[in-house]
């Protein structure tokens, strides 16, 4: 009875602000995924933050933030979903590929759009099936494309005969590109072993001595959490050379490779955006939602690249905000809307340029037939010395050939098991 | 005033054995059976459902299972989460494989598949006991996770190793699947754990737990009144694990729909169903349902005040949350080890005598 008059109180409080454009943050800072979940949702939320105070939301229309703790919990992630949805949500973002499998079906049915920035399922890619799903700008089988990509370049164009050893979080996270890096393996010639470390990943002695029994050309690596940092160290105990050791873009922060000290010197990872501690738009950050004291956490993680990244969806989510008010004429969109405005979204030289952050991604367009984006990728290294990773190469094309029949497959597979009739979506 | 046993008079032994021999606890269980199954569902939102009835309810479920074995027959357990992944993984392979089968048939095969692993997995508590008897169940809950984990027929090799529950209707009802109405998902739970919770207290109070009862107190002593050892652990194992599978069935189709098993199943689910036995009472039928209902309803209490009312940070409050917990382990197994169904039995004592205490 008490806790029915909290909630309706709780309600009431939330009531007068319907009119807001309310973007819910899913966000982790508790448990062993926090040291990546932190930056990510401090980079969003700032972001929000930095346009409500400068230019007073998207289109005149402020924006609301609403924070829920998740844990990384599917559990908890249900909980944020049910009490965020009736706010008028527009867009989830869960930074878990656990809780995106959760929302799907949900967000389907509820008519949310849910953006999975380089995480969850990769066929979403295919908008015919999966309506209110979006990945773009890159997903897990275009990253373990844009690996192999990289190492054929470095090998000059043949990974025949070469081992590649993937060690990943075993579970639907890590599994994601072991199907991709299989085909692409028979494609090009390598071996490839699989490793998994079980969740959360601080005990990797067993998977490390393996690798140093194999001795693999190349380690790809998949992993969150605290188990990347593991992985950097046991790679720096067999003494494993870091330059052919390659991680996903989830497992490239700085807080992964500083534990390690020096000997993560060189290690490579990918990122799908760039990462410039100079772009203007920290300036701005600094200015407007820093020095104001609405930084969101403690503020330490300022251009950090996990940062970036958050602060990357933010933009993107902003701009499909933009997009739907314009296709629609209205500034209080709806998350129909939202999922026109994201369906219709193009990424431009000069649309990053007007977020102050000039090539921080691809150059990309979204469509119903591509969810995706364009799938690009870079390749970064770990400058221990000056603390940061540089950028080792340009954005790196996946393997469409090998990756579009892949999407095909799996999202055919999940329209036959969800009973779902292929079509694209009819704008609201 | 409350409770009077004053010309409350039993004239057979019916009524001298019933599980609310007070007319007061009697109407009350009506009526509460009533609120929660006529009036509740109107009420019930999507948030409430999915927030903490569902979960709530399936928990009891769990939690009745583990009292069954820890409680009443005095096996100690840490296989829960393990044998709740059985019994999600028997309703996706029953739900993929035999699509026309009803959920309700679903649920009890799932418990029935999970009540024979179960007794398989009990099978060493004939030799080893206590704190031994734990690492056997603990290596059964890494056993089954990796199993689940790493045989793609479990998972009908979906490439990310997740099962997703399809679409499923009772009386042409959605029951599981991203359209189901809350209420339906609440009144499939709430149907599964009034039988099940039936079945428990009427199990317990009869020779089966009686049986039980005595291994727990101590098994020598049965074994030479005439209590046979081995029937009475595997019937325990077995039925404990029905009552986990169903709750891991539950939990899978009804209220996550999609699950990844070592996430979801993993060994904090384990001690999640050990600590609502611990905080609920061991060997209590309401226990089981105190310490489910404290432990679901204590973060989203706390993230209610803490959040929306004070506006704390979610991380704190979250940290706040682990801190409470583990204080009210320490609390009860220190201050009150029979839980909080003993704090409801003094507080009854109290209030039969109240307001005159003399």
């Amino acid at each position: 009875m008490k806790l029915g008059t909290l909630t309706v109180a709780a309600i009431m409080a939330a009531a007068p602000a319907m009119a807001d454009l309310v973007i819910p943050d899913l966000s982790y800072r508790t448990g062993p995924y926090a040291a990546g979940g932190i930056p990510f949702s401090d980079g969003y939320q700032d972001y929000f933050t930095l346009l409500n105070e400068r230019d007073g939301g998207i289109g005149g229309e402020p924006i609301r933030l609403i924070e829920c703790e998740t844990g990384y919990n599917t559990e908890k992630g249900v909980e944020c979903y049910e009490a965020t949805k009736g706010e008028g949500s527009l867009v989830y973002q869960p930074l878990s590929t656990g809780i995106t499998y959760q929302l799907i079906p949900k967000a389907e049915a509820d008519g949310i759009p849910l953006h999975t920035l380089g995480y969850g399922r990769t066929s979403a890619v295919n908008g015919a099936v999966f309506n209110n799903v979006f990945n773009y700008p890159a997903n897990y089988w275009d990253a373990a494309s844009v690996a192999v990509n990289y190492l054929l370049e470095q090998n000059d164009g043949s990974l025949d005969g070469k081992k590649i050893a993937l060690v990943y979080h075993n579970s639907a996270y890590g599994k994601e590109p072991i199907r991709t890096l299989q085909v692409l393996g028979e494609k090009h010639g390598f071996e490839l072993t699989e490793i998994a470390v079980d969740h959360p990943g601080q005990e990797q002695k067993s998977q490390w001595l393996q690798i140093r029994r194999d001795r693999p050309d190349y380690v790809i690596m998949w992993g969150w959490g605290v188990m990347n940092q593991v992985a950097v160290q046991e790679a720096a105990n067999i003494r494993y050379p870091m330059d052919q050791f390659i991680g996903n873009w989830w497992a490239g922060a700085e807080h992964d490779v500083i534990p390690a000290g020096a000997a993560a010197d060189g290690y490579l990872s990918l990122n799908m955006n760039t990462i410039n501690p100079d772009y203007p738009i920290f300036g701005e950050i600094r200015e407007h939602v820093v020095d104001a004291g609405l930084a969101a956490g403690d503020g330490s993680n300022l251009g950090s690249v996990l940062y970036h990244r958050g602060m990357y969806a933010a933009m993107l989510t902003a701009e499909a905000i933009r997009k739907a008010q314009e296709i629609h004429g209205v500034t209080d969109i709806t998350p129909a809307m939202m999922r026109d405005g994201m369906e219709a979204l193009e990424v431009t030289e000069a649309t990053m340029e007007s977020w102050g952050a000039p090539q921080i991604g691809p150059v990309f367009s979204v469509s119903c037939e591509n969810h995706g984006g364009s799938g690009e990728g870079i390749v970064q290294r770990w400058n221990a010395s000056e603390q940061r990773f540089e950028p080792l190469t340009g954005f790196i094309s996946p393997d469409a050939e090998v990756i579009a029949p892949l999407v095909e497959e799996d999202s055919m597979a999940y329209a036959a098991e969800a009973g779902i009739t292929p079509g694209c979506a009819e704008p609201s | 005033m409350l409770y009077r046993e004053a010309g409350d008079f039993k004239t057979s032994y019916g009524e001298d054995n019933q599980t609310f021999p007070i007319r007061f606890d009697r109407r009350a269980y009506w009526v509460l059976l009533v609120v929660a199954a006529v009036v509740l569902p109107f009420l019930v939102t999507d948030y409430w459902a999915n927030a903490f009835l569902v979960p709530f309810l399936i928990y009891a479920i769990a939690a009745l299972g583990l009292n069954i074995l820890t409680g009443y027959c005095g096996q100690v357990s840490l296989g829960t989460g393990g044998f709740m992944a059985v019994g999600a993984y028997s309703s996706y392979k029953l739900m993929t494989a035999f699509a026309w089968m009803d959920m309700v048939t679903v649920t009890i095969l799932s418990g029935v598949i999970t009540a024979i692993v179960g007794a398989a997995f009990g099978l060493p508590s004939l030799r080893i006991k206590g704190f031994y008897l734990a690492v056997a169940t603990l290596a059964a809950q890494f056993f089954l996770v990796w199993l689940f984990n790493r045989v793609g027929w479990f998972y009908n090799y979906s490439a990310s190793g997740q099962i997703n529950a399809p679409e499923r209707t009772l009386f042409g009802l959605e029951i599981t699947g991203p359209n189901t109405e809350a209420w339906a998902q609440y009144l499939f739970c709430l149907f599964f754990v009034v039988i099940l919770a039936w079945v428990a207290r009427n199990l317990t109070r009869g020779t089966v737990g009686r049986q039980w009862m005595a291994i727990r107190d101590m098994d020598i002593a049965a074994e030479i009144i005439g209590v046979n050892p081995l029937r009475a652990k595997l019937t325990a194992f077995a039925v404990s694990s029905f009552f986990v599978g169903v709750s891991g069935s539950l939990f899978f189709t009804v209220y996550l729909g999609a699950v990844e098993v070592g996430e979801a199943f993993g060994i904090q689910k384990s001690f999640l169903v050990l600590f609502m036995v611990i905080i609920g009472g061991l060997g209590s039928i309401f226990g089981s349902f105190a310490g489910a209902a404290f432990l679901v309803l204590l973060p989203v209490v706390l993230k209610i005040v803490g959040v929306d009312l004070l506006g704390w940070p979610t991380d704190i409050v979250a940290h706040l949350n682990l801190v409470v917990v583990g204080g009210l382990i320490v609390f009860f197994l220190v201050v009150e080890p029979h839980g909080l169904a003993q704090l409801w039995r003094l507080t009854k004592e109290k209030l039969r005598l109240w307001p005159f205490p003399h």
